[in-house]
């Protein structure tokens, strides 16, 4: 009846798990109660659950991201306290069932959930106001992207409380994933958390593909197109091409543990090499696809605060599409040590370096962008200079690791760690800070606030130096990854000075908590609401709405001469809202609970699935193909917004406009 | 292209863009095509893998696989003449194509796990060896996707039932219905080639 | 109060003296064996090449953010500014010459630093077979020539080149003595090759560089580099063990064991290498002198296979 589990799955005798499980549950009810208390459930579900509109997923997706943040931080915080205990005959406080769980879905959990989600987020806000479009192509798909991220970040921490998460890092290499080594469910977990977040990511990629192709405003041809939007096309782009391959290394690997087939098996005539590949294949692109979009909101911050154009314009697209493509050249570089010979590794090698050409470029482009401007140190281009400084000594280390020479002593060792946290927090996370940073008085019609987002990203800045500078170093000393516990002399200060960074980090999180508390709090203030909707003279198009943007984004569908268009239009004296014009009534898309409800579906189909409850599991799957065909068979999915309405709308933000140019 | 379509609706008529649901599956379809090439590469990998076990050459027979392909091959044929009368806004006829599709279809898939049945019984399962993994992965993900077009097509069937006309939502799907069920057969006539004759041969 | 302030900030001196200390013990940048110098020269050779690009690009940055800021009212504004063919040309022309010369010598080194290429001391000086195996958490080290196997412990004779072959018959591993060079994987079913030599003296530790399960952090060995005459007493002292390793004994040596003690067997099965490979390929193992697939005998394969 409930298959492989039974009351024995649940860890009473771990107490950092029992008292994890108190503490959600505490904060659990307490939201819970709060939501009931002031009764917002139906708000909830009828504004946010059930919504199609761009904005509200925007910011569920980054709502998501930073509970994952928390997540992801806490794991990552508990193995470096870990290494700085386990030392010499030490067995430290995490035995390693536990520390190799905390690894895996560290990993797992910071770039499925944290990374994509708030790169999905960041999309999902501004692509369609930047090509003045009034949604994604399938608002539908889009809530159901959502949802399948958000069930399956669910499951991976079901797995803190029923049962085990993987314990086979954070790719589940095989064989040891296989059923052999790892009898247990939690790989089958992690398999699930995969598929399903996949799907979700792959409809993302097609949906800002169309998007992107086919909703362009009138005259926004693809070099007048922002390289915000640039690079979310070649991400989606990336995406559409990598998750398949994904899907299908996971779900070859699933194979071979549900019906004991031999991909990836010892026996059998499996090949463990080609899951390598296939995984590589994906992970490779995958990192682009993190931190294309990252280059994206730098290449947006850098000219609005150094009031001044992109830098080359053209050649950051090029250079944007030629990493795209490269990308997909250099997967053998991450086992470059599996022995495929001296031509095989050179070829992948010196591909690898090659797209640091293209990286090159735009970080030069960046800095040429900021030369001869009026730099206004925003705390957006704190997180600019700290990114271009901290992404150059990544991009070197990782040039280094891409020589195979080199990368046979350095492989696999904490320099490599310390090279991808480098290019990952340094540039992903830093460019995405940023991005939040200069668009949430867009998303929200205020803006957060400075000084505490100033205090954050020294407090990240100071902290990452501080916990990855001596991980290079313990790597040149020869420390592999994913380390219970060790006994070299000269590892263990280094690994207490990178336990300082961990919690310097933790204190730079902690400031992102207070400014999002204290804009909140002040969000009344002057100085912080943003009425015009343009609070940074803003170059694109979504600055020519208001803030936050009414649920149709453009009342009049925007015309674009220009690359820059708001800007051109602002010198010259162009109203780009087209202010007063006969407005007419807006088709939209209506809200639906069908997304929720087949990812819902999905949750139950992959638990079961887990834990071998074919029952549940059918019920699970009969439940997403019926909400899919109920979907086919809605009616009701569309509405009009009336013209007068538009018109009630418009006409108050215009009047604010006046009063504010008034003052 | 894609720039002409935007200016052009957005020029006659703001509120009914060009629905971009038939593009939007096109390239949903692209995304299947790599899963599809990724089993592919991964069949070629394992192809020889036999483990001591039995080989394409002795398992695979020409009869049952010669009629599949026809079952399929026609189908694609009978969707297409429902296509033409959808075209027509003939929705009975639409109905009858489909239908017909559907036979045809459920016979491919009836004849496959009939063939799946007897290699299993035989020991021939795809816990075997490496290489019936990978066949049995590949032929059964294609058989699969067939079966989704079937429900598919009965759903269509179904929300057909009782109209006269057929609006533009209602032509999209069984567009997009048309492009997935067509690239199945492509897909079919790849695993046809390069699983079965190439073994056999 | 002053104290206390000050002894923290002697506490913090002391710590910052045992860094500088363990500092200059970088073990893959001071290497005891030819490879390892390689490897280093190559490491510090494109670390150069590239500091040429990447300090001024740090500088610049630092330099224009501090110049162009808002409250430097006598910096040049050019507002339109957006383009220079002279600019373009430099960034993308001075890198793409770094990545040429990198390029040239990542050719050069992947054939110099091949692992499976023999070292050249070869030439003169016969070399030691060593064949490895990884298993579930430790290291078996089988001396063909020698006909002895350890675990855990390696020997090896200084200035002398040590050709290694290496297997897994558990999951996949990674082969690697930070002090001599290169790492190499250790796969079930497969035979990868490694070339290394230490040209002094002394203990290097040596572990696995690729994630392996529960006891991974202990699955580490010590690599004994000494001169020929003490390891031929070492040979002597492993093959005065009362153990054996043939494929009775060879189960329980290969069930999962953590933090496993050294081990000496003073007698191995002769084929025991080539055995553990074929278990995963139906019998049939390559050759390495001659390149081609050969049967090994089925009885000792049944045996292998039944573990505990």
């Amino acid at each position: 009846m409930l298959g492989r589990l039974s009351l024995s799955a649940i860890p009473l005798d771990v107490p950092i798990l029992v008292g994890t499980f108190i503490g959600v549950v505490i904060v659990g009810v307490a939201v819970l109660g709060l939501i009931t208390y002031y009764g917002k459930w139906g708000y909830l579900w009828k504004e946010w659950f059930t919504s199609v509109d761009h904005k509200r997923l925007a910011v569920m997706y980054i709502i998501l991201a930073l509970v994952a943040l928390f997540r992801g931080f806490a794991d990552a915080i508990m193995m470096r306290t870990q290494l700085a205990l386990a030392y010499a005959g030490n067995p430290g406080y995490l035995p390693p069932h536990h520390y190799d769980q905390i690894f895996s879905a560290h990993g797992t959990i910071m770039i499925f959930f944290l990374a994509m989600a708030f790169m999905t987020g960041l999309f999902n806000f501004i692509v369609p106001l930047q090509i003045g479009a009034r949604d994604v192509a399938f608002p539908f798909l889009n809530n159901l992207s959502f949802w399948m991220t958000a069930v399956a970040f669910i499951l991976v921490n079901v797995s803190l409380f029923i049962g085990e998460f993987s314990q086979c890092g954070w790719l589940a290499y095989p064989p040891l994933s296989e059923n052999q080594f790892s009898p247990g469910v939690g790989v089958d977990y992690y398999i699930w958390a995969v598929q399903i977040s996949g799907v979700g990511t792959l409809l993302t990629g097609v949906n800002f593909f169309v998007t992107i192709v086919k909703m362009r405003a009138p005259g926004m041809t693809w070099m007048k197109m922002p390289v915000f939007t640039w690079t979310a096309f070649c991400a989606s782009i990336l995406i559409m091409v990598a998750f398949p391959v994904l899907t299908v290394a996971v779900g070859l690997l699933g194979m071979d543990r549900y019906f004991g087939m031999h991909f990836f098996t010892n026996d059998g005539g499996g090949n463990q090499m080609m899951y390598l590949n296939l995984i590589w294949a994906w992970g490779h692109p995958e990192v682009y696809i993190l931190v294309i979009p990252a280059f994206g909101v730098f290449s947006e911050v850098v000219p609005a605060f150094s009031g001044k154009p992109l830098f080359g314009y053209s050649t950051m697209v090029y250079a944007t599409c030629s990493i795209m493509v490269l990308s997909f050249l250099v997967w053998v570089h991450h086992f470059f040590t599996m022995g495929a010979g001296p031509d095989v590794n050179a070829f992948f090698g010196i591909a690898t370096m090659i797209i640091s050409i293209p990286t090159g470029v735009k970080l030069f482009n960046w800095l040429f962008t900021m030369y001869k401007g009026r730099i206004q140190f925003h705390a957006c281009m704190y997180w600019a200079v700290g990114f271009m400084i901290t992404f150059t000594i990544g991009g070197m280390t990782g040039v280094m690791l891409a020589i195979p020479g080199a990368d046979f002593v350095l492989h696999n060792s904490l320099f490599l760690i310390a090279h991808f946290h480098n290019t990952i927090i340094g540039g992903v996370y830093f460019g995405y800070i940023c991005g939040m940073n200069f668009w949430f008085p867009k998303v929200m019609g205020f803006k957060l606030d400075e000084t505490w987002g100033k205090r954050a990203f020294w407090f990240w800045f100071v902290g990452f130096y501080c916990a990855f500078v001596p991980l290079y170093i313990v790597g040149f000393e020869g420390m592999t990854r994913r380390l219970n516990h060790y006994d070299n002399p000269a590892w263990h200060p280094w690994l207490l000075v990178a336990e300082v960074g961990a919690v310097l980090v933790m204190l730079g999180i902690a400031c992102q908590l207070t400014q999002l508390y204290v804009s909140i709090r002040d969000r009344n203030l002057p100085q912080n609401r943003d009425v015009t909707g343009d609070p940074w003279n803003g170059r694109t198009l979504e600055w020519s709405t208001s803030s936050p943007p009414p649920v149709y984004n453009f009342a009049i569908v925007p015309h674009v001469h220009e690359l820059d268009t708001f800007m051109h239009d602002k010198e010259n004296g162009i109203d780009t809202r087209q202010a007063g014009a006969q407005y007419e009534a807006i088709h939209m898309p209506k809200n639906t609970s069908l997304g929720l409800a087949c990812a819902v579906f999905a949750l139950i189909f992959g638990f079961a699935a887990v834990w071998y409850i074919w029952w549940l599991a059918a019920v699970g799957l009969v439940g997403v193909i019926g909400t899919v065909i109920a979907r086919s068979a809605d009616k009701d999915i569309d509405y009009y917004i009336p013209a007068e309405e538009v018109a009630r709308i418009e006409n108050e933000h215009t009047r604010k406009l006046m009063a504010q140019a008034a003052e | 292209m894609a720039q002409n379509t935007t200016v052009q609706t957005a020029g006659h008529d703001e509120h009914h863009h060009e629905s971009p649901v038939v593009f939007g599956f096109w390239v949903y379809l692209m995304t299947d095509c790599i899963i599809f090439g990724t089993l592919f590469a991964a069949f070629a990998v394992l192809h020889n893998q036999f483990n001591g076990g039995p080989t394409g050459h002795e398992l695979f027979e020409f009869g049952g696989l010669g009629l599949e392909t026809a079952l399929l091959l026609v189908s694609s044929i009978t969707y297409g003449f429902g296509m033409i009368a959808a075209h027509k806004s003939q929705v009975s006829k639409v109905i009858l194509w489909l239908g017909l599709t559907f036979l045809l279809g459920l016979g491919f898939v009836g004849l496959e796990l009939r063939e799946f049945a007897h290699m299993i019984a035989e020991g021939a399962g795809p816990d075997r060896s490496a290489f019936l993994s990978a066949f049995f992965t590949l032929v059964s993900t294609h058989g699969l996707h067939v079966t989704c077009g079937l429900i598919w097509i009965v759903t269509l069937i179904v929300q057909l039932m009782g109209t006269t006309e057929i609006p533009e939502r209602m032509m999209n799907k069984l567009t997009c219905l048309s492009l997935f069920w067509h690239f199945l057969d492509i897909v079919w006539i790849c695993v046809f080639t390069y699983v079965y004759l190439a073994s056999m041969i | 109060m002053k104290n206390k302030l000050l002894a923290r900030v002697a506490r913090l001196g002391g710590l910052s003296s045992a860094l500088l200390l363990a500092g200059c013990e970088l073990d893959v940048l001071d290497p005891k064996g030819p490879v390892g110098e390689g490897v280093k020269t190559l490491i510090a050779t494109s670390t150069v090449a590239m500091l040429i690009v990447v300090i001024p690009t740090i500088l610049l940055t630092l330099l224009f953010a501090w110049q162009y800021r808002q409250s430097n009212t006598s910096a040049e504004y050019l507002p339109k500014w957006c383009h220079s063919n002279k600019i373009e040309v430099t960034i993308w022309g001075v890198p793409s010459l770094i990545i040429l010369f990198l390029a040239v010598i990542t050719y050069q080194t992947c054939h110099s630093l091949d692992p499976y290429k023999p070292l050249e001391a070869e030439a003169n000086t016969k070399p030691l077979h060593v064949e490895v195996v990884a298993l579930d958490w430790k290291w078996l080290f089988i001396y063909p020539e020698q006909g002895i196997a350890t675990v855990n412990q390696l020997a090896i004779p200084v200035n002398t080149p040590i050709d290694f072959n290496i297997t897994s018959d558990s999951v996949m591993n990674s082969f690697f003595i930070p002090r001599l060079g290169s790492m190499i994987y250790a796969m079930a079913g497969m035979q990868t090759q490694l070339h290394l030599l230490a040209s002094e003296p002394g203990d290097y530790l040596g572990e696995s560089a690729n994630y392996s399960g529960r006891g991974f952090s202990d699955m580490k060995f010590h690599t004994l580099a000494v001169s020929g005459d003490e390891f031929n007493a070492w040979v002597e002292k492993v093959k005065s063990s009362s153990e054996q390793l043939d494929s009775q004994t060879y189960p329980k040596l290969a069930a999962p064991s953590e933090a496993n003690p050294v081990e000496y067997f003073a007698h191995v099965e002769p084929g025991m290498f080539n055995t553990i490979v074929a278990k995963y390929n139906n019998g049939m193992v390559m050759d390495k002198s001659t390149g081609k697939m050969i049967q090994v005998q089925q009885s000792a394969m049944s045996d292998m296979n039944m573990k505990e």
